[in-house]
């Protein structure tokens, strides 16, 4: 199961070599800092006051998806890096190939031009999930309101310790670089 | 919903340009803070105000990305029921949604169908709204029962369709 159809043809003609390179490239396959637990699922809860019985009566979730699951949009969660670690120094980054791409492409500025996610598998309590990074597509350069940029389209699949998809989150961003820069 | 409540809508009780009921919540710091944090999202400007007033240039700390997708799963599964299952979502956040705003949330069915492996979906077309300025727009695809004995929850692999 994949979360899209293969792109084609949607990739400019005067990336340089290095760009080229990372599309459709499997980048920084990363296991989750953690095994998937409750305690988060019930914050997430709480803090939108979902009442799902699934994600609190065992009885309904053994009825319905055969045992506790996350909610499917606490995907990326599981992947956040912890404030702090023991021995850690400079911010740990979640988005790596994005940074990439910027330096790359010389694009230091960049915002999230839209995100959406693709959900498989259940994540279950006690999962151990891994995540991988795909550029699927870099654009040509425009001008657009921010400045002079390019979007560009990574995927984050991830799969869990059984081998399975659990979903795909697809990010489509603007690289631009302000008319002063 | 109630945490007990197992029922839900099944494909027979929905119609393509069906509106979904409104959602309504007050937006305080605590529920920008609540959410960010149960997100792993540490960023300051969900969490402090004179950074996102002094970095960010907005007024207040607002809402975070993954906290929002968390608010459309509740709305969506609020109306499906628990055999709705999430298979897709994309949304974009205009604005942003501060403490002291009432979050308002819409939907509609825009298209029902049925899969090749037989599933049914409802794709839908979502809004959250603030005194009538629409702040986040978004869409989502969600498999709902055929009828009182099926769960899309069992699906997998090439039953699974998203």
């Amino acid at each position: 199961m994949s979360a899209r159809e293969p792109q084609a043809g949607s990739n400019a003609t005067d990336l340089p070599i290095e760009a080229l390179r990372m599309i459709d490239t499997p980048l920084y396959e990363e296991p989750g800092e953690f095994p998937i637990e409750m305690g988060y699922v019930y914050n997430t809860c709480a803090a939108v006051q979902n009442g799902n019985p699934i994600f609190w009566d065992p009885a309904v979730a053994e009825a319905i998806t055969g045992g506790p699951i996350a909610p499917p949009t606490m995907m990326s969660v599981w992947f956040r890096p912890h404030y702090w670690t023991p021995g850690a120094s400079g911010e740990r980054k979640a988005l790596q190939t994005h940074f990439d791409l910027k330096q790359v492409l010389d694009l230091p500025e960049a915002v999230v031009a839209s995100n959406e996610a693709v959900f498989g598998e259940p994540v279950r309590p006690g999962d151990r999930l891994t995540t991988r990074q795909i550029v699927r597509s870099i654009g040509p350069l425009k001008r657009t309101k921010l400045g002079i940029g390019r979007f560009w389209t990574i995927d984050v699949e991830t799969t869990n310790q059984h081998g399975e998809w659990v979903g795909t989150e697809i990010y489509t961003m603007l690289g631009y670089r302000r008319p002063e820069q | 919903m109630n945490a007990t409540d197992a029922s839900g809508i099944t494909a027979a009780d929905i119609a393509e340009g069906q509106e979904m009921p409104a959602l309504r919540h007050p937006v305080s710091a605590t529920t920008i803070v609540l959410g960010a944090l149960a997100s792993r999202d540490w960023r300051p400007m969900h969490h402090d105000k004179d950074f996102a007033v002094e970095r960010n240039g907005v007024k207040n700390i607002f809402i975070n990305t993954p906290n929002n997708a968390a608010w459309f799963e509740r709305y969506i599964t609020d109306w499906t029921g628990p055999k709705g299952r999430l298979g897709r979502l994309r949304f974009e956040m205009k604005k942003s949604v501060f403490p002291g705003d009432e979050m308002c949330f819409s939907g509609v069915v825009r298209k029902l169908a049925r899969d090749a492996a037989g599933c049914h979906w409802a794709e839908l077309e979502l809004a959250i709204s603030v005194d009538g300025e629409v702040r986040t727009t978004g869409r989502a695809r969600v498999a709902v029962p055929a009828d009182p004995t099926d769960n899309p929850w069992t699906r997998k692999g090439d039953r699974w369709l998203p």
